[in-house]
């Protein structure tokens, strides 16, 4: 260039080759997997990109989910809830372990699951003896436990959910509530 | 380049940039319908999510916005702005605040880096950090206080208006995202008659008589349009300005003054030369002898 390069530059010309560069798509290659958003009730429609192609060596992870735009229901739209649960899966502080917190402490503390389901039976037993009605005041047998609800979450399936009505119902539990409408 | 992004202009450089306007590109829009957002915030979730920005820490400022203003790391906010209307009734009004991408934008005019903003044809202006400098002369730029300066990096950031999903025929993520479906995307023309169309619809059916689109002239109109309840006072809407205006400064600097300069330095290069020419260097008289 030599010195037409060093007068063009001061006059506001630029030698160098102008491009500008935006970023890849980053799902343009990923594996795409429909499902339903697990929170509430509405059960929108996702799509969840996992990295690469299904090929036995690789071992997928979530990189992104967005909503399906062909779902009846939300049309590709998400709520912020629905819109983060990329985080839902690959998630440092994601609970991987049984956890217990004692009645008036203010921590969490571990435990087995082996001494978790015994604690759970022993507690079960001992308020359905406390609180197990048999007979109403006008003396009809209605054979309920009051002193125990169960509330679904939102992640339940159906057949999860028929299990809990089941063994409840078993157990004379009233309030029962669950979201088996996803 | 990636996708089909045809560059417009790129700071640094004088005039187009070299090819541009050679093929035809549509101009792209947001339109955003203030009337229709609930201020759910799935459009700055799905905007962390898409852009892998991490979390951060929020501040709490007495109001439902999740930080007092957008962040490098978060590009996209909604306000929440109480708002007291003349029958002495109270409106929410909430707005998502991001990048305008401006069809005259004061940050690319502003920016002294080669290429570290960058215009696409169909409307988006970009940040390229890669070309950044950090002297943030953008924020000075930019009438809407959208850039954001990472101490870390050194580097700007701000709203790309999803370059990387628009290239390849994608809409952005927020408004993908949108549930009550107040986020609409599409060509600037379809925006427009849209949001026309919208703000005639709440003047005649709803209390809102002086509804109107927001697609500000001084800038050269946005590749982001607002339908406002009250078109005549934009900064109820957290801080949006009513007329905004490249500054005069950045206008005069990179106008004018910039040519000014070239031509002094020029003709001092000249003058030297022909100073040399007709007396030759200089001599140096030895005192005392």
């Amino acid at each position: 260039m030599g010195a037409g390069g060093a007068v063009a530059c001061v006059l506001g010309f630029d030698l160098k080759p102008a491009y500008a560069q935006a970023r890849d798509l980053k799902i343009s290659r990923t594996t795409e997997t429909r499902s339903t958003c697990p929170y509430c009730s509405v059960s929108c429609g996702i799509i969840i990109h996992t990295l690469g192609d299904k090929a036995k060596n690789v071992t997928p992870q979530v990189v992104h989910v967005e909503g399906d735009p062909d779902h009846p229901i939300n049309r590709g739209t998400l709520c912020p809830k629905g819109s983060s649960l990329q985080q839902d899966i690959d998630n440092p502080r994601r609970l991987l372990k049984p956890q217990v917190r004692r009645p008036g402490s203010d921590h969490w503390e571990d435990i087995e699951w082996d001494s978790a389901i015994d604690e759970i039976a022993r507690r079960v037993k001992k308020t359905r003896d406390d609180t197990f009605v048999e007979k109403d005041a006008q003396g009809r047998t209605v054979n309920r436990c009051e002193g125990i609800a169960w509330n679904g979450g939102c992640t339940d399936t159906n057949e999860f959910n028929y299990l809990v009505v089941k063994s409840m119902r078993s157990l004379g539990v009233c309030y029962l509530e669950n979201q088996a409408r996803v | 380049m990636p996708g089909n992004l045809r560059v417009q202009a790129i700071s640094g450089h004088s005039g187009a940039a070299p090819g541009s306007g050679a093929q035809r590109q549509e101009r792209v829009a947001k339109l955003i319908d203030t009337t229709t957002c609930i201020g759910c915030k799935a459009c700055e979730v799905a905007c962390l999510e898409w852009n892998d920005l991490p979390f951060r820490e929020t501040a709490f400022d007495n109001t439902y916005q999740t930080m007092p203003q957008t962040a490098w790391n978060y590009w996209n906010l909604i306000k929440f702005n109480e708002h007291t209307a003349a029958d002495g009734s109270f409106h929410w009004l909430m707005r998502k605040d991001q990048c305008m991408h401006c069809a005259d934008p004061g940050c690319l005019a502003a920016c002294p880096a080669d290429n570290a903003i960058v215009q696409y044809q169909n409307g988006i202006v970009d940040f390229q950090q890669e070309y950044c400098i950090g002297c943030q002369y953008c924020v000075t730029g930019c009438p809407f206080n959208i850039p954001r300066f990472n101490p870390a990096t050194k580097k700007m950031f701000k709203c790309t208006l999803c370059t990387d999903r628009v290239s390849q025929g994608l809409e952005p993520a927020c408004i993908k995202a949108c549930p009550t479906g107040c986020l609409h995307f599409g060509t600037k023309e379809d925006m427009t008659a849209l949001a026309q169309t919208r703000a005639q619809q709440l003047r005649q059916h709803t209390a809102h008589t002086n509804a109107g689109v927001y697609d500000p002239a001084g800038v050269g109109g946005t590749s982001v349009i607002y339908v406002l309840h009250d078109i005549a006072n934009p900064e109820a809407y957290g801080g949006l300005p009513a007329n905004p205006r490249v500054p005069w400064a950045v206008r005069l600097w990179k106008g004018p003054l910039k040519w000014l300069g070239n031509v002094a330095m020029i003709g001092g290069l000249i003058g030297v030369t022909l100073h040399y020419l007709r007396f030759g260097p200089k001599k140096v008289e030895e005192h005392g002898k």
